[in-house]
């Protein structure tokens, strides 16, 4: 068999829509094209149910009553409507928030804002695995606290919170619980009734379904959550999300979510299997190569590797046969490597040398010997391109070395 | 980021890889750069007794650029004179591997090296025969 390059091995950023996805689809692009609030013609009642359908199959991949689901844009408007929407309608019981410095941009960003509007947050830091302490989580918590909001599982380094625990602290005391589910869904048990969450945001294209469709879970019972609409309008989706649905997307996600929880099994063992036979592979090939983040409570398809005395734009270079993203978030102007892997303490040299690979169910053993390979062929050579590793090779210890800083 | 030929054609096929004796009285070593910076480039030059560099090495931790900039410095270098190779600005090394602006400072290095590596040569012949010149 010949092996397709590139090879993708970045399904954390995104995945290949499943083609019974793309299928389901089509239909209401053309033929069911009808808007899913027309209530007086046949066109909008079958809009409505591919929605309805759709709905029910989110909700049971959750765990949740189908009412309790609101379709968005993806998982950053979901992020956005679960924390601003919080933030505004329960203002008067408290102005203060919590949550950790590893998140996603599209938590990070919708809490300063609220920050620059006088609320205050609160930002846990993590150990040197990604993880947060669920003390320090406790010690956080005060009187006029509305919403905790951790994500499930990082993106970068694949560490995965304690969500039940977390969810159950929240409720002790009485904190609602958001949780950016973006990378889980498919990937990992999700429970919104045993884990305790109150909110819960997903986002289609990560878990093979069409991209610009996601959702936000909002508790409808015990407690009731209440939101603040981001935008006003039609009044769909009870008033948290107007604008006419995105039927084709939504009946998408709807499918993806079913063939996510029906397949969940074989889907986590596939990747895992996958998963672990690259980052073995690499690790034999190459044994001072560092693994970051939490082994043992973490994602099950990505590995986040660190490769000492190389430099990582350079082995991104050498490695384009596979498309994988980079710690250094290098666009052409800046080189600043990533926020999360120097909040787990990582040295900015070996935050720019570290690659995220993440596996996808489409991915096969054959590609990832062949990756395997390309990486530790590459490291090596430039490894012996590297003056660092000579100095390693001949004792000398880097730290104590004076360089020329320039 | 798109690179030129050159820079793909250096960094694939890199030029004068590898290590003298530093101890060498005829070699000179240059290190430059810092590895939290991203870039660190080792450089050395043989020198026979008319002053003609014969031999050239390097090892770079780097980016593309910085691979192909020291690269191309040890083509340069075998074969110049030392006050040839003195002459070697970082704006020619530029032009030559058409590196955009965010990586001129790789070619900067690279002359960096080239004068360090000189300067070591120099402190060697001087301590070891200070009646030349
Ligand atoms: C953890 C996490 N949250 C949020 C997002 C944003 O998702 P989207 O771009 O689909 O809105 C992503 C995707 O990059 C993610 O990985």
């Amino acid at each position: 068999m010949t092996i397709k390059t590139p090879i993708y091995m970045d399904n954390s950023a995104t995945t290949q829509c499943d083609p019974r996805v793309v299928d389901k689809m089509v239909r209401y692009f053309a033929e069911d094209f009808g808007n899913a609030a027309s209530r007086n013609h046949a066109f909008g009642w079958q809009a409505e149910s591919a929605v309805d359908q759709a709905r029910e199959e989110v909700a049971l991949l959750l765990g949740a009553h189908p009412k309790e689901i609101v379709f968005t844009s993806g998982s950053t408007e979901a992020n956005n409507l679960a924390i601003k929407g919080v933030a505004e309608m329960y203002a008067s019981k408290g102005r203060h928030l919590i949550s950790c410095v590893t998140e996603h941009k599209a938590v990070i960003d919708p809490l300063k804002h609220l920050e620059q509007q006088g609320y205050e947050v609160t930002w846990l830091e993590v150990d040197g695995m990604g993880r947060i302490d669920l003390e320090a989580l406790r010690g956080a918590i005060r009187p006029d606290t509305i919403l905790v909001s951790l994500m499930a599982a990082n993106n970068e380094t694949g560490t995965a919170h304690p969500i039940a625990e977390i969810g159950a602290l929240c409720k002790e005391r009485g904190v609602l619980f958001h949780t950016d589910a973006t990378q889980v869904v498919g990937r990992m048990p999700i429970d919104v009734q045993s884990q305790g969450i109150d909110l819960l945001s997903l986002s289609a294209h990560k878990f093979y379904g069409p991209k610009g469709v996601g959702a936000l879970y909002v508790r409808r019972k015990s407690p009731r959550v209440r939101l603040a609409p981001l935008m006003d309008g039609g009044g769909h989706e009870r008033g948290m999300r107007s604008g006419t649905l995105n039927v084709p997307g939504i009946a998408g996600m709807g499918e993806a979510a079913r063939l996510a929880r029906e397949e969940f099994d074989q889907n986590v063992a596939k990747v895992q299997a996958l998963r672990d036979r690259l980052e073995q592979g690499i690790l034999a090939g190459l044994p001072d190569a560092v693994v970051n983040g939490d082994t043992e409570h973490r994602l099950p398809h990505l590995s986040n590797i660190s490769f000492p005395y190389v430099e990582g734009e350079s082995m991104i270079m050498g490695i384009k046969d596979v498309a994988v993203s980079s710690g250094s978030a290098c666009t052409s102007a800046s080189l600043e490597p990533s926020y999360v892997l120097k909040s787990l303490g990582l040295g900015d040299e070996l935050a720019h040398s570290s690659i995220r690979f993440s596996v996808g169910r489409f991915n096969t053993e054959e590609e990832v010997d062949f990756v395997v390979d390309l990486v530790v062929r590459e490291v090596t050579r430039l490894r012996e391109m590297s003056p660092l590793w000579e100095m390693v090779q001949e004792g000398i210890d880097l730290s104590k070395v004076k360089w020329t800083h320039h | 980021m798109a690179y030129s030929d050159k820079v793909l054609d250096h960094y694939n096929n890199p030029r004068n890889v590898g290590a003298l004796d530093k101890s060498a009285k005829d070699v000179g070593t240059g290190v430059v750069g810092a590895p939290e910076c991203g870039d660190v480039m080792k450089l050395q030059i043989q020198v026979d007794d008319s002053g003609r560099i014969v031999d050239a090495k390097f090892k770079t931790y780097g980016c593309g650029s910085a691979i192909a900039s020291s690269s191309l410095a040890t083509e340069w270098l075998k074969g110049a004179t030392i006050d040839e190779a003195m002459q070697i600005k970082n704006t020619q090394i530029v032009e030559e591997l058409a590196l955009p602006p965010v990586k001129i400072h790789c070619s900067v290095l690279a002359e960096d090296a080239i004068k360090a590596a000189i300067d070591d040569y120099r402190t060697k012949q001087g301590a070891e025969a200070p009646a030349e010149s």
